[in-house]
């Protein structure tokens, strides 16, 4: 699990070796440097000359010079390291997810879990710096102090592992086990709390009108109580593992001084290394006190990690042909034969046998009541959906035998399912055709009657528009989609409910605007108003997935 | 980029200080408890120190059995202190934290420019949840850390001045070090901490934003391109961000360094003097033992610091929208009953925008009157409808009722007069029947009834399997525009106010639905004052009187 996330991060083995072994190194260090304070000063007790002092006062300044640099170069190295694998790890889970969008990432369309998703990929920041450095460098490092002490007094490494292994591995073990179901708790209060919050910030104005205020603050403020009574219980738990390690460290080290004191009195221990080896044993600490807040860290990123790896690990349903066909050609015949189209999990087919045809430069109106499939003759259209019978074909080759881009690029689309993005108008638009030049930004905007509120605004075509182009008025944000799909230029402009939002007068001089800036393409206008109906070659009515009736006109 | 209204945090914002009132006493036992784990330390180093130099003499385990016993007893103690100054530190902290998202949630509630900008809203939200974590830093170890900060030094500094004069002296030339170079990291992690969460916070809402827009970005064959956009942007803020930490760590490591050069400095002098007989071993052990927790607290303080930084940030936020409440009308006026409604030379602009919404408008609504508000997109006719609900008060000019500028009126009781449908309605978390209750929530179930049958909702809830109890809203089942509307339109006709408002009624709906919601608005108008808005000629050409708006000169 961590190894497969350790792979999705794109961090080499080698690499993460090295950043641990500097970690080890920088607490190593710090640990000496005490030893060696503790050598030199019973040493000194012995009355030498100066002179037998020497390398133990430059080993000693040597080290307290030393730990701060070192320590300096592994917080940059770890730091740089995390930052790199949060970066690969968002574009490898971007690329993995691009190609399931939008029919396989369960339930897409919401929010929250779109926003939950990403939320778990940002958790993994702290892969690294917080999950696994500490506890791995501290493991590096106890084993050298276990060693050492051995070394000086076989006893005391006997004890100083015990010590450690109750501090770095039973400690965290345990807390790892008691943190499990409080995390997992807390998560989902934290969520419940944050969806709720959310919800009531975005219908305030609601909410203060009907005179719910009262009720509704109540509500959350019950929720907040419930996360306060889990922090509280997960409060005792978290502080009672590190208070563990500090008594282990205390005893740990009250143990290592009576065996020292009792192997000095018979005789089998130098006197100078009784405070050497106990002062070794009271620093070597300092590398398992991380590891109890690492096990509680990894418990909660190791949860986030399990449902991206879960979306990561999907293979897409929708894939291109081994020998794609060569891209259809722009006046190609476009028809849905017998499309019957199902979602995943779904029970029953949300198209039933449809049958549509678009020839070049026709014109097509597609009505029907909501919910009765418009839409995902869109889906089918743009290969988000592959039909379960039937087929959608180009000059009658099957769109599964050409390439997904290819067929993509047939197709320009507008409407109320298109996403605007947090950025500028500019970036919008260039996002059809990152080549357009300033004219044709230009042209479009004209013919979406969008150049003169664009060229009032204080920053011009580089105004924001906000998250999900919010700064927009409802009828500024379809016209900007529409602007965005007329500079692509495709064969046919797909516009799914382009008038959603727009007063009647407005919808009406928009369409006019859409039929003659069309030019030659084909259009397939998805609307449950009468705009526009006036210029179409034929409606084709569709309601419960069927197709009602498709009158010429 | 949106740029929050943070003010700049200062080192710790006195508004925070007010905020922990309730929690002082907890506070309080948390920096005792602190302070007791502090000289358990102290203690355990005498301890270990006079036993290490009387087993350098040759006394054994019997001899040294007291002391080993006591040692014994210091660390034990000294971890159940940690324990509680853990503990404690976090519950005091849990509670100031929930007080402060409880006076958020009120603030917005209550504060009359609720949800103008939705935007802003999405980012709170994030912060009161999320930011309260960064926050709990600055309670739980900030503020106790703060006090062993100055308490422990000076308890290491005279116990070591009583043992031998000279160490402390020592001591005192390298300690001042600390905090000079505590402050300079203080002014440049405070600064660089702000930037450093709004590009955080950016970088990740563009995540955030790319991946909502996949669909869009797929049907524009720009998704693999995309994918290497946010390699570059992520790789962007990384360069950035270890430029920031390769300063903001020097400074740690300068701090670090003083305080491992201090240890080093000591061990040294104290074993030269030894040799000389300058000083007896056991007090040398017991110096070069209490050396370190001289800086640790100091230490700590400073890491907390850099934590702490964050949360900082965050508060400013927090305590910004938490702080917006709206003033009580002193002696509110009583509200008139059925009187007319007048807009007198209103104007409207939103704080931000600097546009004016609404300039000069007057607008008259009879009682028992259906008056249809026309104009086209953006000349401000939702903006009336908030401005009559109070959501918003008017730039310049009045609303009266009656002849009662209705600014004078309590909001409260004044909205108890007005049912309104919003152009998007909201629904929220929850069964379909409590949605509909919302404005009524003693409602009987058959009035709920009553009311979705004349919204048109009733057939389509009953063929629902679960009926009213359906739950809708986020996580509920999925519900179509046309379902939404009339659900809303249902919860508009419950409350049973004299002045329905209703905000473009048919605007998402196909044909069916709308001649379903058209027939509803007719079925409510007897004996009600309607407000539609409307750029449904159908619609509006029901109404007794039809007002035009034209878009506001910029």
């Amino acid at each position: 699990m961590i190894g497969r996330l350790v792979d999705l991060s794109g961090v080499s083995r080698p690499r993460l070796a090295v950043v641990v072994g500097l970690g080890a190194v920088a607490t190593s260090l710090g640990v000496a440097l005490i030893a060696a304070s503790g050598y030199l000063i019973s040493r000194a007790a012995q009355r030498p000359p100066v002179l037998a002092l020497t390398v133990t006062i430059v080993v000693v300044r040597f080290l307290g010079l030393t730990r701060p640099l070192a320590r300096y170069i592994d917080r940059l190295v770890s730091h740089d390291l995390a930052l790199r694998s949060l970066g690969t790890i968002r574009s490898r889970f971007f690329a993995r997810i691009e190609p399931l969008a939008p029919g396989q990432l369960d339930g897409f369309r919401r929010g929250d879990l779109v926003a939950r998703m990403v939320g778990d990929v940002d958790r993994l920041d702290g892969l690294y710096v917080r999950g696994l450095c500490p506890p791995l460098s501290g493991l590096a490092v106890a084993v050298l102090c276990v060693v050492a002490a051995a070394v000086m007094l076989p006893a005391a490494g006997v004890m100083l592992a015990a010590g450690l292994a109750i501090a770095g591995l039973a400690v965290p073990a345990l807390a790892a086990r008691w943190s499990r179901e409080p995390a997992a708790r807390m998560a989902a209060a934290r969520a419940h709390l944050s969806s709720q919050l959310v919800e009531l910030l975005r219908a305030a104005p609601e909410i203060v009108a009907f005179g719910a205020a009262g009720s509704r603050a109540e509500a959350v403020t019950e929720l907040d109580r419930e996360l306060a009574a889990l922090t509280r219980r997960d409060v005792f738990r978290a502080g009672l593992a590190d208070a563990l390690v500090l008594l282990a460290a205390g005893l740990t080290t009250a143990a290592v001084l009576a065996a020292a004191v009792q192997a000095r009195a018979g005789g089998s221990l130098d006197p100078v290394l009784v405070a050497t080896v106990t002062l070794l044993g009271l620093a070597a600490f300092e590398a398992a006190t991380p590891i109890p807040r690492a096990a509680r860290e990894l418990a909660v990123i190791t949860a986030a990690g399990r449902r991206v790896l879960d979306l990561t690990s999907r293979r897409p349903v929708i894939t291109d042909p081994g020998t794609p066909l060569p891209p259809p050609p722009r006046d190609a015949t476009i028809e849905l034969a017998g499309v019957t189209a199902r979602y995943p999990g779904s029970p029953r087919p949300v198209l039933e046998q449809v049958d549509l045809r678009l020839e070049p430069g026709g014109r097509v109106a597609l009505v029907g009541p909501s919910g009765s499939g418009k839409t995902t003759v869109t889906n089918v259209l743009l290969r988000f959906l592959d039909p379960e019978e039937g087929a959608l074909l180009f000059d009658g080759y099957d769109a599964r035998d050409h390439r997904q881009s290819d067929v993509r690029a047939m197709f320009s689309l507008a409407g109320q399912g298109a996403h605007l993005f947090n950025s500028t108008i500019r970036q919008n638009l260039l996002l059809a055709r990152p080549e357009a030049t300033e004219d044709e930004l230009r042209a479009v905007l004209v013919r979406a009657r969008l150049a003169a509120w664009v060229e009032g605004l204080p920053d011009g075509i580089d105004t924001l528009v906000g998250e999900e182009g919010r700064r927009l008025s409802g009828g500024q944000r379809q016209r900007l989609v529409l602007a965005r799909a007329l500079l692509r230029d495709a064969p046919v402009l797909v516009l799914d409910e382009p008038n959603a939002h727009l007063d009647a007068t407005t919808a009406q001089a928009l369409m006019a605007d859409v039929f003659a800036a069309a030019g030659d393409a084909a259009v397939l206008l998805i609307t449950h108003r009468s705009e526009g109906l006036d210029a179409v070659d034929q409606v084709v009515a569709l309601d419960a997935g069927r197709v009602t009736s498709a009158a010429a006109i | 980029m949106p740029v929050p209204t943070t003010v700049r945090p200062r080192r710790i914002d006195p508004r925070l200080l007010r905020r922990t009132r309730g929690s002082r006493l907890a506070l309080a036992v948390d920096a005792a408890l602190g302070i007791v784990a502090a000289l358990l330390v102290l203690a355990q180093a005498v301890l270990i120190a006079h036993i290490a130099a009387r087993s350098f003499d040759g006394a054994g385990l019997r001899a040294l059995s007291v002391p080993l016993a006591a040692l014994c007893i210091v660390v034990t103690a000294r971890a159940a202190a940690a324990w509680g100054f853990d503990v404690v530190g976090r519950l005091a902290a849990a509670d100031v934290l929930s007080a402060l998202r409880g006076d958020l949630v009120r603030s917005r509630l209550s504060d009359t420019q609720a949800g103008l900008d939705a935007q802003d809203d999405a980012e709170l939200a994030v912060a009161a949840v999320a930011g309260i974590d960064a926050l709990e830093t600055v309670f739980a170890r900030l503020l106790p850390q703060l006090v062993l900060a100055a308490a422990v030094p000076a308890a290491v500094l005279a116990l070591v001045a009583a043992i031998d004069p000279l160490s402390a002296l020592l001591m005192l030339i390298t300690l001042p070090l600390v905090p000079v170079f505590m402050w300079l990291i203080g002014r440049t992690t405070e600064r660089r901490a702000l930037a450093r969460w709004q590009e955080l916070s950016l970088l990740s809402s563009h995540f955030l934003d790319v991946v909502r827009g996949l669909p869009t970005l797929r049907a524009f064959n720009r998704g693999e391109a995309q994918a290497e956009r946010i390699d570059q942007v992520g790789e962007r803020y990384r360069k950035a961000t270890m430029e920031t930490l390769r300063l903001a760590f020097l400074s740690g490591a300068v701090l670090d360094l003083a305080a491992t050069l201090g240890v080093a400095l000591i061990a040294v002098t104290v074993g030269v003097r030894l040799v000389e007989g300058d000083i007896g071993f056991e007090a040398a052990l017991t110096v070069l033992l209490l050396a370190p927790e001289l800086y640790l607290p100091l230490r700590n303080l400073a890491s907390q610091f850099h934590a702490g930084a964050d949360g900082m940030a965050v508060a400013g936020r927090l305590l910004d929208a938490a702080a917006v409440t709206a003033a009580p009308v002193a002696a509110p006026s009583p509200i008139p009953a059925a009187a007319t409604v007048r807009f007198d030379r209103v104007s409207f602009r939103y704080p931000r925008a600097g546009r004016a919404a609404l300039e000069q408008v007057g607008l008259e609504l009879g009682p028992g009157e259906t008056v249809a508000l026309v104009g086209p997109s953006g000349s401000g006719k939702s903006t009336i409808a908030r401005l009559l609900l109070r959501l918003a008060e008017p730039s310049d000019g009045r609303i009266l009722a009656g002849g009662t500028d209705i600014a004078s009126c309590d909001p409260d009781q004044w909205r108890r007069g007005i049912a309104w449908l919003p152009q998007h309605p909201t629904l929220l978390h929850g069964s379909i029947a409590d949605n509909i209750r919302l404005g009524a929530p003693d409602a009987a179930d058959e009035l709920v009834r009553d009311a979705a049958e004349a919204a048109g909702a009733a057939e389509f809830i009953s063929e629902l399997p679960a009926g009213y109890e359906t739950t809708v809203g986020d996580g509920g089942r999925p519900l179509s525009a046309g379902e939404t509307q009339r659900i809303a339109l249902a919860r508009a006709l419950l409350r049973d106010a004299p002045l329905l408002i209703l905000d473009e009624p048919t605007a998402n709906l196909d044909p069916a639905s709308a001649d379903l919601v058209r027939a509803a608005v007719d079925r409510c108008r007897p004996g009600r004052t309607v407000l539609v808005i409307a750029h449904d000629d159908d619609l509006a050409s029901r109404a007794d009187r039809i007002v035009r708006l034209q878009a506001a000169a910029s």
